[in-house]
């Protein structure tokens, strides 16, 4: 049995798995439920200054993907709207009774320093074991200066990070907005700030469907729609960048990362921890199905890191980072073909027209019927790898390597490149 | 003319016929099938299984690609979870409580996916439960079936050391003995058992049967607790004349022949066959004498297809495979000289829930008779537990009427399934445990 007990920035939980701040935190009730699951830590949703922000209905919109049900997301939810005091009492409630698991509570007020002061006080009170800035929320809250608003100009970031640095004791994370050019911007503004750590990603700008009948965007409100923020497991590639980026910047080392966005297996969360998360954070996950999918997290977990022999997360956490390297470092001199198992293939034709429409003409057809033969044309195979992506049969189309003796040379060395460093 | 030869079929014919009739997953099927699962809050699936496996829970994670995490959750509750996979009626059970059932869509295959899980588990590497360490307390448990096995196993766990008396050469019970055999084909009866005893702490002891070789009064005294898991050894009777003649033999007989068979080809089979019974057990005979050779096989059953034991799958089983069935005639008597050659049936039908006869009469020719019409508890002599009914009495956890001795599996009421006999062995296990460690 692996020892999965996780330690992001001096908070000890006993498993890296965090509900991010958002409905399934709202509130002890739900809070008590998700301990009792197994979950190593909350983040309690985002509290604001009273009075609490008013919701609509509908809240949610959903994108499925070949009938698998939300496979995107989106909501127009605000930050929590249930009283200040109520909240805190809450926290306090569940932090005495749950010890042995981290809570943090995520904060969104306006820009200036005395809003910050008192609920920061008020949430030191509770014993909370650190608090998370919202500066991630792309709708609603950002029309009144705050959330993504904030977010999106550094100088904010770290103006705001560096008060509350100054005004509590707990660990301060960030939390950061997907929506800006670049996220080395608001991060590195974070560690200037002093943050003790980042959390990504908060929610992405996005409509995500309309009704056609009605002609509004959803989710629909009384006949209108409004953008909202994206999430669930659509947004998980962007945001394996995002925390790779920080992960390799050196500006932002001695920053822990709490990697969020579209998180809802075991494999995910090794992803996220191999490419520079501390720990990993869900929402949608747990709002498609219930607090139970934590069980498999462990367990999946657990056996992965068992058959790696990995004993901790420290084993492999980061293990990824290195091999992460910029277009022009890569090894042009690399060669792959696609080799099609006979034996395995269905005869769909899927992989040749895919080539013979789309790549490179380098799948040829022979025979007909139940007699058709897929085969690669070597010389005319770029490698692509698009066939075996379109395969349906597992392992039937592999990509071999060539091996042509060639040495390793990246762009910048290439005789092609025009502007290569090469001629010495 | 009688016609019972052994060989009708090629050697290459009957292999096909007797190999696993339903084709395993591959690891991507089973990924796609897995992701079909809703993952219901509180599933029905998972009140439909008698041993209450986390079917949701299990399936998610072969979705996930925890496969081996998966096999843990069936086995957690149901150590026999391999063979249920494979013999459990799914329609009738998980599958049958599926929200996915319904016009245009069916229920997840969580059968196969069950099987996936598990025969992913390496049979070869250690087993995947602990011993605690010895309890210094002994448990006798009588018949090497999934009941007792379960038992047993559950016992191990808790440190006990059990020994298991079983009348016949083998382990394995039903499993062994009974199952058609294109459900569990080649040893993995034997292969199961071995992965169950691989815990420790069981001693099995063959052709050692109870009422014959040991007395309960001798195990009462010898052991802390005793479980009875002997299923029922009795075949009922058919009560008609000419059941003695030549060709008319017991259905369970015949499959326990026929799956300790070492070379299928050389069991005699007639040519013409007629199966009296409405249950499984009949329609597993009827089929598996048509994937012997037999040219033609008649299921008779006295009343109609609602009213059969076979769940409505196995009915369509029985007729694509060839098998005619036949209602609303009761057996009137087996006529032949030496060998049977005909069965004598009268045309019955319902008259305010009673079957009348309609005075008509239909004679089949046939060189065999199986019967097919139920097994039969059969009661230990002496100082036994109470009977009710024909079979064990015992409370909710297994405990008979003697303050020492449980029972479970289909000695006592209950369904007669493999599955229904694990949880049995489970529940009593667990009462037996509590009973000994004084809680
Ligand atoms: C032909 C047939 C087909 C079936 N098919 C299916 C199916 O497809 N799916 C399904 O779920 N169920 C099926 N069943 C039912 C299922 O096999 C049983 O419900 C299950 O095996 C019961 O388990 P058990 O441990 O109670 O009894 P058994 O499996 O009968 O085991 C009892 C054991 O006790 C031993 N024993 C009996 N008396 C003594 C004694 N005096 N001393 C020592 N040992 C003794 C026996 O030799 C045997 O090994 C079928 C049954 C039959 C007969
Ligand atoms: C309905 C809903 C409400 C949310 N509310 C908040 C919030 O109050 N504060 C916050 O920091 N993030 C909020 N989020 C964003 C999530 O915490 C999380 O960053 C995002 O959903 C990405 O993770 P996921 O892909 O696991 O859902 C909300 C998300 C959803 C779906
Ligand atoms: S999820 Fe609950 S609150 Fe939301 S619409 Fe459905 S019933 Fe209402």
């Amino acid at each position: 049995m692996a020892d999965l007990r996780s330690d992001i920035a001096g908070i000890k939980s006993p498993n890296p798995f965090w509900l991010a701040s958002a409905p399934p935190t709202d509130k002890a009730y739900n809070v008590e439920r998700a301990f009792k699951a197994g979950w190593g830590g909350v983040v309690w949703k985002t509290l604001g200054e009273d009075p609490p922000i008013v919701n609509t209905t509908s809240r949610y919109g959903a994108v499925s993907l070949n009938g698998q049900r939300i496979a995107g997301f989106n909501n127009i939810e605000l930050i929590t709207d249930r009283p200040l005091d109520v909240n805190l009492r809450e926290i306090k409630q569940i932090k005495r009774d749950w010890p042995d698991r981290a809570v943090l509570v995520s904060l969104m007020v306006p820009c200036e320093e005395a809003p910050w002061r008192k609920i920061l006080a008020a949430v030191e009170d509770t014993g909370a074991d650190g608090v998370e800035l919202n500066f991630g929320c792309p709708h609603g809250m950002s029309e009144r200066g705050m959330g993504s608003a904030v977010g999106q100009v550094p100088e904010y970031v770290e103006m705001v990070t560096r008060w509350c640095k100054a005004m509590t004791r707990m660990p301060v994370f960030v939390k950061l907005t997907p929506n800006v050019t670049n996220i080395l911007a608001p991060a590195r503004a974070a560690k200037l700030g002093g943050a003790d750590a980042v959390s990504l990603i908060n929610t992405i700008n996005s409509i995500v469907a309309v009704d056609l009948d009605n002609m509004a965007p959803m989710p629909t409100v009384d006949g209108k729609g409004s953008h909202g923020g994206y999430c669930g497991p659509a947004v998980k590639p962007i945001a394996l960048h995002l925390v790779a980026e920080i992960a390799k910047d050196p500006e932002c080392a001695g920053m822990a990362i709490s990697g969020i966005g579209g998180i809802e297996t075991w494999r995910d969360a090794a992803e996220f921890i191999s490419l520079g998360a501390d720990n990993v954070q869900v929402c949608t996950g747990a709002m498609h199905y219930g607090f139970k999918i934590v069980d498999d997290m462990i367990d999946g977990l657990n056996n992965w890191m068992d058959g790696k022999g990995h004993n901790n997360a420290a084993d492999f956490h980061r293990a990824a980072v290195p091999n992460l390297v910029a277009w022009q470092d890569l090894n042009i001199n690399h060669e792959l073909v696609a080799r099609i198992d006979q034996d395995k293939c269905i005869k769909c034709g899927l992989c040749h027209i895919a080539c013979e429409d789309t790549a490179h003409q380098a799948i040829s057809v022979s025979g007909n019927g139940s007699n058709r033969r897929f085969e690669t044309i070597d010389a005319e195979c770029v490698g692509c790898n698009l066939c075996a992506h379109v395969c349906p049969v597992e392992d039937c189309i592999t990509m071999e390597a060539v091996d042509n003796g060639k040495p390793y040379l990246n762009w910048a060395q290439d005789p092609r490149n025009p502007n290569a460093a090469a001629a010495e | 003319m009688v016609d019972i030869q052994a060989g009708r079929l090629s050697a290459a014919e009957l292999a096909e016929n007797f190999a696993d009739v339903h084709r395993p997953f591959d690891h991507g099927g089973a990924v796609v099938e897995a992701n079909r699962c809703y993952f219901c809050y509180d599933a029905p699936c998972i009140n439909a299984c008698p041993t209450g496996i986390d079917v949701p829970g299990f399936i998610r994670a072969i979705a996930t690609g925890n496969v081996s995490g998966a096999a843990m959750t069936i086995l957690k509750e149901n150590i026999f979870g391999g063979s249920c996979a494979r013999v459990c009626p799914t329609e009738i059970l998980c599958q049958g409580d599926c929200v996915r059932n319904g016009p245009g869509d069916r229920a997840v295959e969580i059968g196969l996916l069950q099987r996936h899980a598990t025969d992913h588990l390496d049979a070869d590497g250690p087993h995947p439960f602990d011993r605690v360490p010895d309890s210094g307390k002994s448990v006798a448990v009588v018949g090497a079936g999934p009941a007792g096995l379960t038992c047993a196993h559950a016992l191990a766990r808790n440190g006990h050391k059990v020994t298991i008396f079983e009348g016949r050469p083998k382990p394995g019970g039903l499993n062994e003995y009974g199952i058609a055999a294109y459900k569990l084909p080649d040893d993995f009866a034997q292969r199961e058992v071995a992965f169950i005893t691989a815990i420790g702490g069981i001693d099995i002891q063959n052709s050692k049967a109870l009422g014959r070789d040991i007395t309960l009064d001798q195990l009462r005294l010898d052991y802390d607790a005793v479980f009875l898991g002997l299923g029922q050894a009795g075949v009922r009777d058919l009560g008609v004349p000419g059941s003695d003649l030549e060709g008319v033999d017991s259905a369970v007989d015949y499959i326990a022949e026929l799956r300790q068979a070492d070379d299928l080809g050389a069991l005699a089979v007639g040519a013409n066959i007629v199966v009296i019974g409405g249950g499984n057990t009949a329609v597993d005979i009827a089929v598996q004498s048509k994937r012997l050779g037999a040219n033609d096989v008649t299921l008779v059953y006295r009343r109609g297809p609602e009213q059969m034991g076979a769940t409505q799958h196995e009915q369509d089983f029985a007729q694509t495979n060839g098998v005619r069935i036949k209602h609303w005639l009761r057996p009137l008597q087996l006529e032949g000289d030496g060998n049977v050659k005909a069965a004598v049936f009268a045309g019955v039908h319902l008259e305010g829930g009673a079957l009348v006869d309609t005075g008509e009469e239909q004679s089949i020719p046939c060189d065999m008779v199986f019967k097919a019409v139920g097994q039969a508890f059969v009661p230990l002599a002496g100082e036994g537990p109470a009977v009710s009914g024909g079979r064990i009495t015992v409370d909710d956890v297994g405990q008979t009427s003697l303050p020492d001795v449980w029972a479970g599996g289909d000695c006592v009421a209950g369904e007669d399934l493999t599955v229904q006999a694990v949880q049995d062995g489970k529940l009593a296990a667990g009462a037996i445990h509590r009973c000994l460690v004084g809680s």
